[in-house]
């Protein structure tokens, strides 16, 4: 849980629920029903699933391990529990995943979760520090994220907000988001839209149109401007038209509740 | 027809010291008991590859079996970091590791590219990001057909792959079913392989989803009980979650994990020895 965030959150008002179960809620309410969802296991697994037993029951959920159409009733723990194959409309090997599935755009969104994101919504989750062969820390690596960011057609992070995470600039590129600015994903060729959304424990950013810089669109309740900017490595911009989530529904709480409770 | 061999002789026969070795198995049937053989038999210089280096490789990362590891996501899944392996790449304990870095997608198209006895495969992929630049074995290509550029990976062959499954009949047919990962495209690419096996049957009977590897493709078959705890094998036993939580607590300090290799490994205390007691089978 995120300690600080959740005092801020908690602090603007008298509030019954965590700013990680606004996230969740906020990263679901995304996810249209309907579409086919490539899944990153963490936050997105949470809000995909919270998603598919709200207002989106027929949302497709796939997962890198080798599932297509997963409905576990129960939270994974892992990319590959034993859950999402046994409730998957189908199942298959890795290479599969990536070749026959991923890479020539039969997924609509990739739901990734990033340790490092920058102001054009690269994504870092390799190394920390300036030099990759002497890293201050070493953090697991790519996965899938590369071509689920270049292929999908198009991205949603949910990541918790620091300074620490949202940097002027990743330390290692990871994924692509919009790479230095508006026109780099058509440069590079990459067939997606990449990063339209990134929800966290404070709000929402999304790119501007016109730079593709990621701005603040939305304040979840009781987080303030300044809390944002408190939480963000570089100069955020405010979108003219920013607005204020609607706080997690009981309905949502409840899902969301139940189904970290069932969780192994 | 593959041999069907104990875990021991298995490793004993086909792991050398300076080998390329994969043991695959993407969160289902990872080959637990063999890793932990390879520790046991004090296997060194190995280049370990695998697509997520989880527990299993920070075990023989940290016990100095390996020189260099080929991997895309080196992590404790739903837990958190690879202490083992963190302390090798950042304070080269107990020995230093060379590592060399893809994407899934990468690691896949690689081993189909072992499997598929061709030099390189080619993806839609890397564009943009800093794994280039810091990998040797990320190249670019262009199509003859339509000139658009696309990522080359040459193929990986090993000297040896590691399987499990869960069963194998006395022939050294195998099967498995599940999430089946890259694990036929591993044994294909392989010069050797070797399987571990919940049990070794008289007859497989079909189930839905299956992958058969023919025993002409399979070197050897163990049979190791239990052998991919504390990940899983469908139809046999769930996934132990608290075990993964439980390896943060051995493997975050050397003098813990120490104490573990020596306990639980070297004295053949752990699950992996089941299949010694089971040799009766052969």
């Amino acid at each position: 849980m995120s300690g600080a965030a959740s005092t801020t959150a908690a602090s603007g008002a008298q509030q019954d629920y965590t700013s990680d179960e606004m996230m969740s809620v906020a990263a679901a309410r995304a996810l249209e029903n309907g579409k086919r969802c490539f899944v990153g296991i963490g936050l997105p697994s949470t809000a995909a699933n919270v998603a598919r037993r709200t207002h989106a029951p027929d949302l497709v959920l796939i997962y890198e391990s080798g599932t297509l159409g997963s409905k576990p009733d129960v939270l994974p723990s892992s990319i590959g529990d034993g859950v999402l194959a046994e409730t998957a409309d189908a199942v298959i090997g890795v290479p599969e995943v990536f070749n026959y599935w991923l890479q020539p755009g039969r997924i609509d969104v990739g739901f990734l979760g990033a340790a490092q994101l920058d102001r054009f919504g690269n994504i870092n989750t390799t190394v920390i520090g300036d030099d990759y062969t002497d890293p201050k820390v070493r953090l697991p690596g790519a996965g899938g994220a590369p071509e689920i960011a270049a292929s999908c057609h198009e991205v949603f992070v949910v990541v918790r907000q620091s300074a620490r995470s949202f940097v002027e600039k990743v330390d290692f590129v990871t994924s692509v988001g919009h790479g230095s600015g508006k026109g780099d994903r058509e440069r590079l060729g990459l067939p997606g839209a990449g990063p339209t959304l990134v929800i966290t424990d404070l709000g929402v950013l999304r790119p501007d149109p016109e730079t593709s810089e990621l701005v603040l669109t939305q304040l979840h309740p009781g987080v303030e401007v300044e809390d944002v900017r408190a939480a963000t490595g570089w100069d955020l911009k405010i979108s003219p038209e920013l607005a204020r989530t609607d706080a997690p529904t009981a309905a949502e709480l409840s899902t969301l509740r139940t189904l970290k409770e069932a969780s192994r | 027809m593959a041999d069907i061999v104990s875990l021991a002789d298995g490793v004993g026969e086909l792991v050398h010291d300076g080998d390329v070795v994969a043991l695959e198995g993407f969160t289902h049937l990872i080959p637990h008991a063999a890793g932990q053989e390879i520790i046991r038999q004090g296997r060194q210089d190995l280049t370990l590859v695998r697509m997520t280096p989880d527990i299993v490789y920070d075990q023989l990362i940290g016990a100095g079996c390996a020189r260099k590891l080929i991997f895309s996501w080196g992590g404790n899944p739903g837990v958190g970091s690879l202490h083992r392996f963190r302390d090798a790449v950042q304070h080269a304990w107990p020995v230093p590791l060379e590592i060399e870095e893809h994407s899934h997608a990468g690691m896949a198209n690689r081993y189909v590219a072992g499997a598929s006895g061709l030099p390189f495969a080619v993806l839609r992929g890397y564009r943009g990001t800093d794994l280039p630049e810091h990998t040797a074995t990320i190249k670019w290509i262009t199509c003859p057909f339509t000139g658009e550029e696309l990522a080359a990976v040459p193929a990986i062959n090993p000297d040896v792959s590691i399987i499990h499954a869960q069963r194998a009949d006395r022939a050294g047919n195998v099967q498995m079913w599940g999430l089946v990962g890259v694990q036929k495209e591993a044994v294909l690419a392989a010069g050797r392989s070797l399987v571990t096996v919940e049990e070794v049957v008289d007859e497989l009977e079909p189930v839905a989803g299956q992958v058969v590897l023919p025993h002409w493709a399979v070197t050897a078959v163990a049979e190791a009980p239990r052998g991919a705890h504390p990940s899983y094998a469908q139809g046999y036993y769930e996934r132990d979650n608290a075990y993964y939580k439980y390896w943060d607590s051995i493997g975050r300090d050397r003098d813990t994990f120490r104490t573990w290799v020596r306990d639980e490994v070297l004295a053949g205390r752990d699950s992996a020895d089941a299949a010694g007691d089971k040799e009766g089978v052969r």
